[in-house]
């Protein structure tokens, strides 16, 4: 009930652009849009604005890439963007104090959700500045053998879980620092850095349906772990991140965090619901079929599946209509398939083969079930046009034939 | 008389294939998905896909690429008596580029004599697909086998 109020009051609050309204969705595509005439802050662009039609946009099943904002953090968010706008470290007027208070309750929000004290959470840019500040620390250790491990929770591409209590229970035993990227991890699966005994943990705001742009790093205080600052300056955030803190962006960090405390059990039985009808109607429907990653220690919301003798990016291109992702070489820039792919072992014309499918909290039954229904529909054309599909229907072992290499 | 139409008709292949300039793949910072529309169409469209009777003396069947290289392209010509192609079918596994390649290779064979389909380079196959430079090396495996 919440949700959808909150979403209605986003949908009327855009800037009123004069363009043609929102036509209504076809069965099987909800628009996600409002309208996409371009926004312009000048007035006279608003006559050429006018011409741009709204237009369907796919549906999106690549949350491990991003998440939308939930519709709560916005609201959380929006004071902070338009009347709360104190820098949060003025100490000497009203405007700071507001600030520096809300900056604190995000701090606890985060803190509470990983089971941390609030001032062993340091606000980021991000998870990426996040790791490089826990790396770095490398340099400053004090052991001379291995100084620091450091594992991701959650896989992105395949969705492993790594046995996170279990090598913090070994770090912690050989006096090893422990870093874990937990950006595919925090607010999905139960996380307590004192129970996995982990002394760092970078988390990503806009991979848990907070803002883009921000992110925190958990660092240890009992015992301490020192850590070195990347970027200098008037020593804020106890001087190991220098910089103003954003006050609206950790606000919306903090909200997240929050709201996935409260939905994680909700989300995760749903998702798994979810992600478990997925594979169960491909499967049925499909031969040759294989699904990347261990399938016990596994987050259920993303699902990499290879179909053999298809090739991932024409699958990719195929299912326009959806936002997916593959780990086929064709689309990263470089022409090797993905290196998680190849490190589990997979055979690497199975690692061409591969799609990644991410169910996050606002994906619907629908939405699977048009994807499902898409993909078995391309994947059996694709099939028809692929000379390794009738090469096995005429009985011959591919992997018997000398291939060509160019 | 069979075997030694099947070892020419590799030897056409992998003649082919080294004939046809190898440009260096670079990367792009564009995006793979953005297609040109030439491209999207012979893919959602394609023309001449499927099989011709590999055991006729007419048809030549040519194999090229690995698929742990992402790419495997099959394409059978069908021969008259006077050496001019009359049909052609093609299978590929590979991304849209290569299949778009593939199935515009299929079209400009067709009427041409098997010396006339020589010369297409896989040059001209990229530009007329308007491919990024990344993608040159899926219109590479450009082949025409030739039989008897």
């Amino acid at each position: 009930m919440l949700l959808r109020t909150a979403w209605r009051r986003v949908a009327t609050a855009a800037p009123a652009a004069p363009g043609p309204r929102a036509k209504p969705p076809i069965r099987g595509l909800r628009l996600r849009g409002i309208d996409l005439t371009p926004q312009s802050a000048v007035a006279s662009d608003a006559a050429i604005a006018l011409e741009a039609e709204s237009v369907l946009r796919p549906l999106y099943m690549d949350v491990q890439a991003t998440t939308p904002l939930d519709p709560r953090v916005l609201d959380a968010m929006l004071p902070y963007l338009v009347n709360y706008y104190g820098n949060p470290h003025s100490r000497t007027h009203a405007y700071g104090w507001e600030s520096e208070a809300a900056m604190e309750c995000a701090r606890q929000q985060v803190a509470s959700l990983i089971g941390a004290d609030p001032r062993e959470i340091i606000f980021t840019s991000g998870a990426t500045e996040s790791n490089n500040i826990a790396i770095k620390e490398l340099e400053a250790a004090i052991q001379p053998d291995t100084s620091l491990v450091s594992v991701m929770t959650v896989n992105n591409e395949i969705g492993v879980k790594q046995p996170i209590k279990e090598i913090g229970q070994i770090c912690s035993s050989r006096k090893v620092y422990f870093h874990t990227d937990a950006a595919q991890a925090v607010g999905k699966i139960p996380l307590d850095v004192n129970d996995m005994k982990i002394d760092l943990m970078s988390i990503s705001g806009h991979k848990i349906y907070g803002p883009k742009g921000v992110g925190a790093i958990y660092i240890r205080r009992r015992p301490r772990v020192r850590v070195e600052a990347l970027q200098s300056g008037g020593g804020q955030e106890r001087g190991m991140r220098s910089g103003t803190v954003p006050t609206p962006l950790v606000v919306g960090l903090g909200a997240a965090c929050e709201v996935a405390q409260q939905e994680m059990e909700y989300d995760h039985k749903r998702i798994s619901k979810l992600a478990e009808r997925l594979i169960r109607k491909i499967m049925k429907s499909l031969p040759d079929v294989v699904m990347n990653g261990d399938p016990e220690h596994h987050y259920p919301g993303c699902i990499n599946l290879s179909f053999a003798y298809v090739e991932g990016e024409s699958l990719l291109m195929a299912l326009k209509d959806v936002a997916l992702s593959s780990g086929s070489a064709c689309t990263s820039a470089s022409l090797e398939p993905s290196y998680v792919l190849r490190a589990i072992g997979t055979d690497e014309d199975l690692a061409h083969s591969s799609i990644r499918f991410g169910i996050g909290r606002f994906t619907t039954e629908e939405e699977v079930d048009y994807t499902v229904e898409k993909c078995i529909h391309h994947v059996k054309r694709l099939r028809e046009m692929s000379p390794l599909w009738e090469m096995v229907q005429d009985g011959i072992d591919l992997k018997s034939i000398k291939w060509t290499q160019h | 008389m069979a075997a030694a139409g099947a070892g020419r008709l590799r030897r056409a292949a992998s003649a082919l294939l080294l004939r046809a300039p190898r440009l260096p793949a670079r990367e792009l910072s564009a995006p793979a998905r953005l297609y040109h529309k030439k491209v999207v169409d012979h893919y959602e469209n394609p023309r001449n896909v499927g099989s011709l009777d590999k055991t006729s003396k007419n048809v030549g069947t040519g194999l090229v690429g690995a698929p742990a290289c992402g790419d495997v392209m099959k394409l059978q010509i069908q021969v008259d008596e006077k050496g001019k192609i009359v049909d052609a079918r093609f299978k590929t596994f590979g991304c849209g580029s290569a299949i778009a390649s593939s199935s515009l290779a299929t079209e400009w064979v067709k009427g041409k004599t098997v010396e006339e389909a020589l010369t297409i380079k896989n040059t001209d196959i990229a530009k007329e697909l308007c491919l990024p430079p990344v993608k040159l090396h899926c219109s590479t495996s450009l082949l025409i086998p030739t039989p008897k």
